[in-house]
This record gives C-alpha cells, sequence and structure tokens, in this order.
C-alpha cells in the first residue's frame, strides 16, 4: 500500500492526473455540444414535415372541401410511420384521426406545442408518447391537429449520450492505467537511483546511477550525475591520498625532529652543543613548514580555490624570469641554461602559480641534470662529450601556450615517468638529494588547476617537461565553498 | 638574533589575541631593544592605535570582536598611516593581496621566524622616515639611481639589470637585516617559495663583483636570517 501510495504521489501521476481530467471535462463539453445540436437538426426536420403536410392538408381542404380533407387524413393516418392527424368540429369533437388521447386544452393553443398522446390503436393503459404537433384552424370551425412522435429524436439523443460516457469512461480508465504503468517505469528508474545514492552516501564511492539507453531526460541526469560522482570520487581519493601522504612523510621528519631533541637534552654537555641541536631543529621544522605549504598549495590548486586570482600575463615573460632567477644556480652546478622566449605568448590563468610551477621545473632540472661533482670543479670537461644544459622556454601551439624545460641530463625512465607526477614520489635515484618531492606533483596540480597538462617527455637523452596550458581558461564549474573547505587539508 | 638589533629603539604595537604568541613577540621584541604593547582584541587595539604614537602595527588577521583587515582599513579611514604588518594563517597569494589592499604595508603568513618578522618590522619603520636619495652610499660603495651607475672607490662595477636592483634594494636599507623572502619579493616580485636557495647564488654573484679584491666586506650574510650591507668598519 505504502508503494501504491508513493506511485500515486509521484509527479508523473499528477501530472497524468491532471491531464486526464481537462481532456475528459473537454470530451463532455463536445459531447453535450453535439448531443444539443443533433437533437434541433432532428426538431428542424420534424418541423418542415408538419409543416409540408398542414399546408398540403390546407390545399385539399379548401380544393375538396371537408370530405376531401377527412378522406386524406384517414388515407395518410393509416400508413405505417405516418404523422400524426386530429380534425375536430369547432366544439372539440373528433371528426377522423390516428390520435386516440391528448393532453386537454392542447387544441386551443395554436403554433407549436410539445404534448402526450395515444394512438387511436393503443390500449388505455399503454404508455403515452411525446410528440410535437400545431394546430391549424379551418374555415368552418374545423380544427386540424398535424404532429410527428418524438421517440426517434429522444432515442438518437439517448445513443449519443450513452455513447459519449462510455468513451469518456474508457478514456478515464485506459489514462488512469496508462499513467500507471509510465509511472511505474519512471518510479523505478528514480528508486533505483536513489538507491544507488543511497549506497554511495553510505560510503560505496564507485557506485555510478544507472543508464538507461533511451537517451531521454532521465539518462542525461543520470550521466552528469556520474560526472560529478567520478569528480567526488577522485577528489575523495586525492584527499585520502593526501592524509596518507601526509601521515607517511610528515611523520618521518616530526620523528626525526623529536629523537634529535630529545637526543640533545639527554647528551649535550654544553650550552654549544645545545645551540647546534636547536639550530637544527629549526632548520628542520622550516623544512616541515615548506613542506606543509607545498601540500596546502597542490590542495588549493586541485580544488579550483587558486581560480580566484585569475588574470592576463605573458608566459614569454614568466620563462624569462624564471630563467633569469635560477640561471646562476645552474651555472654553479655546471650547467648552462638557455631560454628561449622571444615572442610574447599571452595567456590567462594564475600568474604565481605559473611561475612556482615552472620554476619547480627547473629547480627539478638543475637537481638531476647536474654533472656529479660540478660544485667542486666548475670547469671540468663536459661528460661524454655533451655539455649539459637546460633549455627554458615559452611557446604558443595552436590554442595552448607551451612552456618547456629541457634538460640532457639522466632523464626518467618512461614507467617511472607517471609516478614520477604523483606526490611525495620520489625515484630510486634521487632519494640521495634534497627535497620534498613534491615539486612535480604541484606542477601538475597547477597544470590542472588551468585545464591543462604536465608532461614528462624523453628528450633523448634528458628529460623534457611540458606544461601544456590553454591561452583562457575555460570556466570548469566551481565546487560550493563548503565541499572547497572540506577539499583542503585540514589546516593548523 | 643579536647582531639584528638596530641602533633605534621603535615602538610597536601587537594586536593578537594568541597569548602565548603575543607575549613571546613583546618578549623577543624588548629582547632587541623595542618596546611593544599589546592589544588582544580587534576594538582594543583599534582604541590603542588610535591613541598612541606607535612606529609600526603587527596586526593579526583574525581576532576577536573586530578583524584585523578592518582594524587597518578603519585607522586609514581616519587619515593614520602607521606602518602595518599583517600576520595571518592564510598564507595564499590572493589573501595577501587582500590584506594590501585593505591598507596593510606587509604581509607574513605564519609561522614565520622572529628573525623575519623583525626584518620586516624594522625596514617598515625606517621607509616612515623616508630615504629616498638619488644616490646611495656604503662606505666607499656609490649606487646612483638615475644613471645607473655603481662605483667602488671609485671604480665602476658593470651589473646585470637584476643585480642592480638586488643591490639597489640591499642598499636603500643599509644597515639593515633583508631576509631571502624580502628578496624574493621585492627584487623579483615572486612570492612562492622556491625549494633551493636561489638567491644565496645571486648574492655571492654580486658579493664577487663588489667585495672581491677589497679588504673591507660591505655584503654580509646574518645568519638564520638573511643579509645586510653596512660599513663594516
Amino acid at each position: 500500500m505504502t508503494a501504491l501510495g508513493k506511485l500515486f504521489r509521484t509527479t508523473t501521476f499528477k501530472l497524468t492526473l491532471v491531464y486526464l481530467t481537462v481532456f475528459a471535462l473537454f470530451a463532455a463539453f463536445l459531447l453535450a455540444y453535439f448531443a444539443w445540436n443533433t437533437r434541433r437538426l432532428v426538431t428542424q426536420q420534424i418541423v418542415a414535415t408538419v409543416d409540408a403536410e398542414i399546408s398540403g392538408l390546407s390545399d385539399l381542404f379548401q380544393q375538396g372541401g371537408i370530405r376531401r380533407l377527412i378522406f386524406a387524413i384517414d388515407d395518410r393516418g393509416s400508413r405505417p410511420g405516418s404523422s400524426l392527424y386530429l380534425l375536430t368540429t369547432a366544439a372539440g369533437e373528433g371528426v377522423t384521426g390516428n390520435i386516440g388521447s391528448l393532453t386537454s386544452g392542447i387544441l386551443d393553443k395554436s403554433g407549436w406545442t410539445e404534448t402526450a398522446y395515444r394512438r387511436i390503436d393503443d390500449s388505455d393503459t399503454a404508455a403515452e408518447h411525446q410528440a410535437l404537433v400545431r394546430v391549424l384552424q379551418l374555415p368552418g370551425g374545423f380544427r386540424l391537429l398535424v404532429g410527428r412522435d418524438l421517440q426517434e429524436r429522444e432515442r438518437l439523443h439517448d445513443i449519443i449520450i450513452s455513447a459519449g460516457q462510455w468513451s469518456i469512461a474508457i478514456v478515464v480508465v485506459l489514462g488512469i492505467t496508462g499513467g500507471f504503468f509510465v509511472t511505474r517505469r519512471v518510479l523505478k528508474r528514480v528508486d533505483a537511483m536513489t538507491g544507488t545514492a543511497q549506497r554511495i552516501m553510505s560510503g560505496d564511492l564507485s557506485g555510478r546511477l544507472p543508464i538507461a539507453g533511451s537517451n531521454d531526460e532521465l539518462d542525461r541526469l543520470a550521466g552528469n550525475l556520474n560526472v560529478m560522482l567520478e569528480r567526488i570520487e577522485a577528489l575523495m581519493h586525492g584527499l585520502k591520498e593526501v592524509t596518507d601522504n601526509i601521515a607517511h612523510d610528515l611523520k618521518t621528519p616530526l620523528t626525526r625532529l623529536r629523537n634529535r631533541a630529545e637526543e640533545a637534552l639527554r647528551t649535550a654537555e654544553d650550552e654549544s652543543q645545545y645551540r647546534a641541536a636547536l639550530e637544527r631543529t629549526i632548520e628542520e621544522s622550516d623544512g616541515l613548514i615548506r613542506t606543509f605549504n607545498a601540500l596546502l598549495m597542490i590542495a588549493r590548486a586541485e580544488s579550483g580555490q587558486a581560480r580566484d586570482g585569475m588574470m592576463n600575463f605573458d608566459a614569454a615573460e614568466i620563462a624569462q624570469g624564471i630563467g633569469e632567477l635560477y640561471e646562476p644556480l645552474a651555472d654553479d652546478k655546471g650547467l648552462t641554461l638557455r631560454v628561449e622566449a622571444d615572442e610574447a605568448a599571452p595567456m590567462h590563468g594564475n600568474r604565481e602559480l605559473v611561475s612556482q610551477a615552472l620554476a619547480n621545473l627547473v629547480d627539478n632540472a638543475i637537481k638531476y641534470a647536474a654533472p656529479d661533482n660540478a660544485t667542486l670543479a666548475p670547469d671540468t670537461p663536459p661528460l661524454n662529450g655533451v655539455q649539459p644544459e637546460i633549455v627554458v622556454k615559452a611557446a604558443g601551439d595552436g590554442d595552448r601556450i607551451l612552456l618547456t624545460v629541457a634538460d640532457n641530463g639522466p632523464g626518467i625512465p618512461a614507467d617511472d615517468r607517471v609516478r614520477a607526477v604523483e606526490r611525495f614520489v620520489r625515484l630510486e635515484q634521487s632519494r640521495s638529494l634534497p627535497g620534498s618531492g613534491l615539486g612535480l606533483s604541484l606542477a601538475n596540480a597547477v597544470a590542472r588547476l588551468h585545464g591543462g597538462e604536465l608532461r614528462l617527455e624523453d628528450n633523448a637523452p634528458g628529460l623534457r617537461s611540458v606544461l601544456a596550458l590553454p591561452r583562457a581558461v575555460s570556466v570548469a564549474p566551481a565546487s560550493p565553498p563548503e565541499a572547497r573547505e572540506r577539499a583542503t587539508i585540514p589546516s593548523a | 638574533m643579536k647582531d639584528q638589533g638596530s641602533e633605534v629603539a621603535m615602538r610597536l604595537l601587537i594586536i593578537e589575541d594568541d597569548r602565548d604568541a603575543a607575549d613571546y613577540l613583546v618578549k623577543a621584541f624588548r629582547e632587541v631593544g623595542h618596546v611593544a604593547e599589546l592589544a588582544s582584541d580587534g576594538e582594543e587595539g583599534l582604541a590603542q592605535a588610535l591613541d598612541g604614537q606607535y612606529d609600526v602595527l603587527i596586526v593579526d588577521r583574525m581576532l576577536p570582536k573586530l578583524d584585523g583587515l578592518t582594524v587597518i582599513g578603519t585607522l586609514r579611514s581616519k587619515g593614520i598611516d602607521t606602518p602595518a604588518l599583517i600576520l595571518s594563517a592564510l598564507a595564499q597569494v590572493d589573501d595577501r593581496v587582500k590584506g594590501l589592499r585593505a591598507g596593510g604595508d606587509d604581509y607574513l603568513p605564519k609561522p614565520y621566524s622572529f628573525s623575519e618578522l623583525l626584518a620586516r618590522i624594522e625596514v617598515l619603520a625606517r621607509r616612515r622616515g623616508g630615504r629616498e636619495e638619488m644616490v646611495y652610499r656604503v662606505a666607499d660603495l656609490e649606487l646612483d639611481r638615475l644613471s645607473h651607475q655603481v662605483k667602488r672607490a671609485n671604480d665602476e662595477i658593470i651589473l646585470q639589470p637584476r643585480e642592480f636592483r638586488l643591490l639597489e634594494y640591499l642598499m636603500k636599507h643599509a644597515g639593515q637585516v633583508v631576509t631571502r623572502t624580502m628578496l624574493l619579493e621585492n627584487v623579483w616580485d615572486y612570492h612562492f617559495d622556491p625549494q633551493t636557495n636561489v638567491i644565496d647564488v645571486h648574492i655571492s654573484r654580486l658579493r664577487s663583483k663588489i667585495d672581491k679584491g677589497f679588504s673591507q666586506q660591505l655584503l654580509h650574510t646574518v645568519r638564520g636570517a638573511g643579509y645586510m650591507i653596512r660599513d663594516g668598519r
């Protein structure tokens, strides 16, 4: 019963009822109009027939007197399906005709009257019939009544009314039944969606709404909701990953920090040892803050919050600026840093974040492409005859801007390139170098914030990192503020 | 930290609701010779800032009763232009922009190091004095801002444009500690944290150009804080 009640409460069913009522009312109106018109037409026919008979009989009377009239009435009155006739004297006594009894007083009325009557051959107890009659005064005080039975008209009327009633009844029954089935079908699909939604709410984020394949509005709704669910799942997954990574990679330096402080408390003997331990502690916590900030920045970029700070700027200028910032460092490490960004590459985005992303890529290139011990001997001849260099490039490519950092160092094996972009991943050969391991993930998050991508390619030899950013950021659906708040790593 | 203290004592107003952090700041400023007063909510802070003569205000962004940006905005609308530094747990670029737009003169995200805060406060206090000469001089080092000429002991030194701006900033704040972040912000206009200390390399290049071959070193590294250009003696 509750299922049925639910069904009656659906929008589809209510709409069906409304349409059905409107349709039935309209049909009833049409039927009434039709019935009324038919009745009028039949009445007109009767009137015409009676008029013709009266004028015919009145002609006969004028030509042949009363005898001829009586004769004609007798003749006509005895035919099957004949009209009704009655000829009386001035006193009202019947002379001839096929009417047995009449409602009294009819003969005194002139013009058209509807009256009850009995035929002359009906018994007195037989039911009275209805007739439409007209009375004509003849010279000599005679009165002639002519009329026609109305039974045919009433029957036709009844047939139309009852046919109409039946068809309306059938329409209503079929409509309700149809509405019931349509509603049940829709309800079934909505129930399926609700069920999935409840499963998702209870924690199973992999659930997706069923799609019937009919490409109707419910399918489109389900499709869009599925895209949304995918995004939510990705965000939740990201959040979980962040939490796991924080747990893993922040706990390590925190433990180190704590151990060192404890060790200093236990073993330090003079002020200088305490001082050294404290300095190390501050250094370590600075590193922690740095990692934490990078994580926040990534989370912010990934949740789309940094979209507020978008502006127009020249990517070539960024390449030159970052190139100039890092050139001395590269030089120090025995690398040549070259910037190829002569043509303006205007784009729309977050200038600060794009700068930082590019800086991270250059920083990475310097860390990994630097020849060993370069700092100790800056003038050593190049390894394998290749002059180690880094090229920073900004160029337009169709509707995208490509910010490229290419080095000719050891590169990253093809299998590792995807993993390299993930948070905190530091490939085996780079474990010994300083850094939070967040540089590439931040660059990746920035690229994604702009609707672009970070590509790691083989520079043969070396690594080529490409930030491919659209010139204009397409307006991606902004997440609601609360969701954004939650997507961020809980901040201190 | 001790070599960072400045000759002139400053009067500071700290508007901060975190008692521990505020007490730490008051104590730390006193150690380097400054006087710091304390207000623990926005309204109190605003009243004190309106009354007293301070060299610099240190305003926490999130305060009870009246938030930090409103405090600064109100002061500015009343024509009080005491330099204000905003402290905030929100470290993002657009938050920074909001803070500066509200009338703040500098913005420092938490957590910060005291030496960074001190360096910025001293620069802010000095800015008020208005040091806008056309030629900066430190000992025998001379920088002409109009002709873009740099001389040491009357010998011209050729600098790259960025090196010139770096030296210009250092000399503008001669005798004051300038942190790496301040240099990155003011000379390069970047507000992010480069993972490697790129600034150090720029400084060492600049140092080799201006100090190499001279017995008196002018460009000093202040341990744990930053750099300072000064007449050594």
